[in-house]
């Protein structure tokens, strides 16, 4: 990874990388701001949308920001971030499913 | 923190992991673990959401212009951090502290427009007592407002550190250590600012 003592950078960082990361951040960030600040999506879609801009923004950070990508330097991040994606859907969803179906048999009337 | 290329049986290049190289991957480890107690903050605030006894909703308390403010506040911060990197790894001492303070500036701006959200909420009573929904709303920003604040700290003892040391490789160790948490702390904020204020305003 390293080329010598003077010359140690993790990764070869350059300015195109997070200038990319950085408009494309900002692009989607006021793609969602405005999706529900103009009021133009309703409901499910506008749900949707705003999702879909946090997922592929989490993405475009992690990749141009963080550096995470397919190359073999990064393959145990990147495992492990996979084993915690696994176990934040777990905790997550989990947590929903049974507070939603609590209330729903539990809760008298709801 | 040489660093040593062999050749295994297949004839491709390893790299041995340096000291560094360690150091990185074991905080990111860290990194991982507090996703995950993110992750269950904002479980709790999903669970909790609609549980407002009588209290305000997120519509009625939650002001998306002052939010997309806070938010644009730390992706700059995030992105300067990226040129301070940049600086670093050409070992540029001076241009890494004057891209690390402009950092510092946004994120401290950030963490002051939280704090005045919150005494806002607080003195209007609408404090994390108030409601279930309100409770987890301040245990999640105010975790995620907690490690900015712990980051600029952090970042404080840097900027002193490389001004008195210069780059060593301890010095270079810690700022990508600590460059790793801050983008984080970015990407973290991505998930409350639509989950709780975006959705929450729907």
């Amino acid at each position: 990874m390293s080329h010598s003592d003077t010359q140690h950078d993790v990764h070869p960082l350059s300015a195109k990388s997070y200038v990319v990361g950085f408009s494309l951040s900002l692009l989607l960030t006021i793609a969602a701001f405005g999706a529900v600040m103009s009021g133009a999506l309703t409901g499910v879609t506008e749900i949707v949308a705003v999702v879909l801009c946090a997922v592929l923004q989490i993405y475009v950070q992690l990749h141009y920001f963080l550096h995470l990508d397919g190359s073999s330097e990064q393959r145990w991040n990147v495992m492990s971030f996979a084993y915690t994606v696994v176990i934040i859907a777990l905790i997550v969803v989990g947590s929903l499913w049974i507070t939603y179906n609590m209330h729903k048999l539990m809760m008298p009337g709801a | 923190m040489s660093d040593t290329t062999v050749i295994n049986p297949h004839g491709e290049a390893e790299h041995s992991h340096s000291p560094l190289d360690n150091q990185l991957f074991g905080f990111w480890l860290y990194l991982m673990t507090d996703c995950i107690l993110f992750a269950s903050l904002f479980a709790t605030y999903a669970v909790l959401k609609n549980n407002n006894a009588g209290g305000p909703t997120g519509h009625e308390i939650f002001e998306l212009r002052y939010v997309f403010l806070e938010t644009m506040l730390l992706l700059f911060s995030s992105f300067f951090n990226g040129f301070a990197m940049i600086n670093l790894s050409l070992n540029k001492v001076k241009q890494t502290v004057l891209w690390l303070i402009p950092t510092m500036i946004f994120g401290l701006g950030f963490i002051l427009m939280e704090i005045n959200e919150f005494s806002r909420l607080i003195i209007e009573g609408n404090g994390p007592d108030r409601s279930g929904f309100l409770s987890g709303f301040f245990g999640l920003v105010g975790t995620h407002g907690l490690h900015v604040s712990v980051g600029l700290i952090w970042m404080t003892v840097m900027v002193i550190q490389l001004l008195q040391k210069g780059i060593t490789p301890g010095v270079r160790s810690r700022l990508l250590r600590l460059s790793l948490f801050w983008h984080f702390l970015d990407v973290v904020w991505i998930g409350v600012f639509t989950v709780v204020y975006l959705m929450g305003v729907m």
